[in-house]
């Protein structure tokens, strides 16, 4: 089934974000973020029929948006893979979609991890086989791969700072970035060590935030209110979920949702106008840049160097500022498309990039195990 | 020790675990290298997995220093054994940054906890 162009992404919306304040819910925030996004394309509550949500507060997440919205759906996917599970919605919505099995599709996602507690709510279970060492989860996760990263490319530590480093630079050009102050790569190493090689610069945020994306029909896109971004390709891809049976930890599996991705869309890393890197950790935006041919495997620390990312550089990435210095409650995969949309649509005022046409999304889930890209484009690609 | 199909594998490596050795299964159909114990192969699908017992001496794969609020950082590590399969443990006897990529080590089984627990210490080192 080829899905190219079928779906368009017609409305988006973050709720509020960074720390809302004690006694919202997740709930809240989800329904927040769904009014802004339907009033951004011009449906109504009662239009939509297809429901897609993830969760670390709710076991049967649809089940509680369905009920907190009273929305009623025809078609529901509650499909959980961490934070790439957002983008997977996407791609199983644009195949409901097309299917006839709905005909519009909410997204949605809330956490207010950082106004309940200030630490990652996080529903994983611990691995038997790994619980007994206390690895920290999920940063000791991505630390492993970082450490074997330097050890066979010889990444170092200077390189991963500059990833943190681009993000910031491009979270000083939006308003609703968390982080804005300055940062040096000096000041992310010195930043207080969390599992090495990864200090806490190196590391995503914790804040309250959530969102929503309204996806329907290319023919039905077309009568709305904003420019529709059509989902051009999508691709899955998972080999482990804990990080013990990784089977190298250098390469993830984006090395096959993203050619199955490419495929569907019919382009290449070479036509990409923005990157939306899930950037849970410095390491995963080197990761992913390999993976998803922007640059060679092992390449990615010289890649990084030198304002490659950063903004006026060669290649937009996480223009928003990223999970490292713009927001990331607890999953961050829904918001990659809020800004993906954003940048095809011309509405991103400082941080824009010009002519944006083709904007890939990355999500990541668990600990480098699940990966799903979605190539969006604009109204110039078809 | 060798299980048979209605053990739990869990079971059956905590009884090794208990008895000081590091068990592992290979698959007799297929010749895979399995580890953590299952009852199916992931690489063939038989339910053809054999138990074997580990020489514990591997290599470190990968590394991490936890670091905390109070006291020392300790480490995580990835090992590859010899027999083929990778394990999370961690190297006892050494600080946490002193672990390095590619350190040969060998199997000690630590018994301070309720349980067994397999972790490993620089080849050579008698402690």
């Amino acid at each position: 089934m080829n899905l190219r162009a079928k779906v368009a992404v017609v409305g988006i919306a973050e709720s509020d974000l960074g720390e809302v304040g004690p006694e919202f819910t997740p709930l809240d925030l989800i329904g927040q973020a769904t009014l802004r996004a339907l009033e951004d394309c011009g449906l109504a509550k009662s239009n939509v029929d297809g429901l897609f949500s993830a969760s670390a507060y709710y076991h049967m997440p649809t089940l509680s948006v369905g009920e907190y919205l009273g929305i009623r759906p025809r078609y529901s996917d509650a499909t959980s893979m961490g934070g790439s599970s957002f983008v997977s919605h996407l791609f199983h919505a644009a195949a409901a979609i097309d299917a006839g099995l709905c005909e519009v599709a909410l997204i949605t996602y809330g956490s207010t991890q950082r106004s309940g507690g200030g630490r990652l709510v996080t529903g994983s279970e611990a691995d038997p086989y790994e619980a007994p060492y206390h690895p920290r989860y999920p940063v000791s996760m991505y630390a492993l791969a970082a450490s074997r990263h330097m050890h066979q490319y010889g990444t170092t530590r200077e390189q991963l700072a500059e990833v943190a480093v681009a993000a910031r630079e491009w979270a000083k050009l939006n308003p609703k970035a968390f982080m804005r102050e300055d940062l040096t790569v000096e000041d992310v190493l010195s930043s207080r060590q969390v599992s090495s090689p990864l200090s806490v610069r190196d590391c995503c945020l914790v804040t309250d935030g959530g969102g929503a994306a309204i996806v329907t029909s290319t023919e039905r896109a077309r009568d709305l209110a904003q420019p529709p971004v059509y989902l051009l390709g999508a691709g899955e891809a998972h080999w482990h979920r804990n990080i013990s049976q990784m089977p190298d930890l250098t390469v993830s599996a984006a090395a096959e949702s993203g050619p199955r991705a490419y495929s569907m869309a019919g382009v290449g890393p070479e036509d990409v106008d923005v990157a939306m890197l899930y950037d849970a950790f410095t390491i995963n935006t080197m990761l992913f840049l390999e993976d998803l041919g922007f640059c060679e495997k092992g390449e990615g620390g010289p890649f990084v160097s030198g304002g490659t990312i950063s903004p006026g550089g060669e290649l937009a990435v996480n223009t928003n500022g990223g999970g490292l210095s713009y927001n990331h409650p607890g999953m961050y995969g829904l918001l990659l498309i809020v800004e993906a949309v954003r940048q095809l649509r011309s509405e991103c005022d400082d941080r824009q990039v010009p002519y944006a046409n083709i904007a890939l999304v990355h999500g990541n889930g668990g600990v480098l195990s699940s990966q799903v890209t979605a190539v969006l484009g604009s109204e110039n690609t078809l | 020790m060798n299980a048979g199909a209605g053990e739990p594998p869990a079971g059956v490596y905590r009884r090794y675990l208990e008895s000081g050795l590091l068990g592992f299964q290979r698959c007799a159909s297929c010749g895979a290298v399995v580890f953590y114990p299952r009852l199916v192969c992931p690489y063939c699908g038989r339910p053809d997995l054999a138990w074997q017992t580990s020489s514990g001496r591997g290599v470190v794969y990968a590394t991490t220093a936890v670091h905390r609020r109070e006291g020392d950082p300790y480490n995580v590590v990835l090992v590859d054994l010899e027999e083929g399969f990778r394990m999370m443990s961690r190297v006892a006897g050494v600080p946490a940054e002193d672990v390095e990529i590619g350190m040969r080590v060998r199997l000690e089984m630590d018994y301070k906890g309720d349980e067994p627990v397999p972790v490993f210490v620089p080849e050579g080192e008698d402690r």
